[in-house]
């Protein structure tokens, strides 16, 4: 069973390789930020098969924390190219 | 141009409470497990920074009424009280005690005073980091 457990993480990390060659290469920002965001979910899985390999539960916060940092960061992301700033003063005025 | 982010604005409301509640969480569970005030204080200031994102400065200022400086100066006023109260006891600065107690709803708990210096490290981690975020945010 866990030889099935080495090789997914084998295979995830082929994956973020692929993540991290688009996000050099990626032509627009937009494809970064998607890579960014794709290289977080795997990052993800990955936390999530090795804490089965190590047989600790001590990181499933991590993954949770990971998640939700992920998360805010590709938002921020996005709202700065949409709308060329981060955190606006007033919504309603302009 | 005004955009419209419904879904955006829709999707934080629900998700600022389970970021604030997996925070509070990661606060109290930094005695036996990993976590603690500062991961619990960037946890919740990053729900707050959600806010942020998802509306406007002026209506998170005015939907969570908090001076994050009085915050800071509040927090590292518990972590001094909390190590300058064991000289009351005659022993030596920073001793910690703690002891079991039959809470009401919650059964037999230890209560530390290590919770209460916490308490000040994640006071001062929320306050600095939103202190910092809102004077970027709000600068032109």
């Amino acid at each position: 069973m866990m030889t099935f457990f080495w090789v997914m993480a084998f295979l995830i990390s082929l994956s973020m390789l692929a993540f991290i060659y688009r996000l050099i290469i990626g032509p627009s920002v937009h494809d970064r930020v998607v890579a960014l965001d794709s290289l977080g979910v795997a990052l993800i899985c990955m936390i999530g098969i090795i804490s089965i390999l190590a047989g600790t539960n001590f990181f499933l916060e991590i993954i949770l924390l990971l998640a939700i940092l992920a998360f805010i960061g590709t938002v921020a992301f996005s709202k700065f190219l949409e709308k060329g700033e981060i955190i606006q003063r007033d919504n309603n005025i302009s | 141009m005004k955009t419209n982010d419904v879904i955006l604005q829709t999707a934080t409301k629900i998700i600022f409470f389970i970021i604030f509640l997996f925070s509070i969480h990661i606060f109290f569970a930094g005695h036996y497990t990993p976590g603690g005030g500062f991961v619990g204080g960037l946890l919740t200031a990053s729900g707050i920074v959600l806010l942020l994102l998802a509306f406007d400065l002026k209506t998170v200022m005015t939907s969570l009424p908090i001076n994050y400086t009085v915050m800071t100066a509040i927090g590292l006023l518990l972590a001094l009280a909390t190590a300058a109260g064991s000289i009351v006891f005659n022993v030596p600065f920073f001793t910690h005690a703690f002891d079991y107690f039959e809470l009401p709803l919650l059964g037999k708990q230890s209560l530390h005073t290590a919770m209460l210096f916490d308490t000040g490290v994640y006071l001062v981690v929320v306050g600095v980091t939103m202190t910092i975020i809102q004077t970027i945010g709000a600068d032109d």
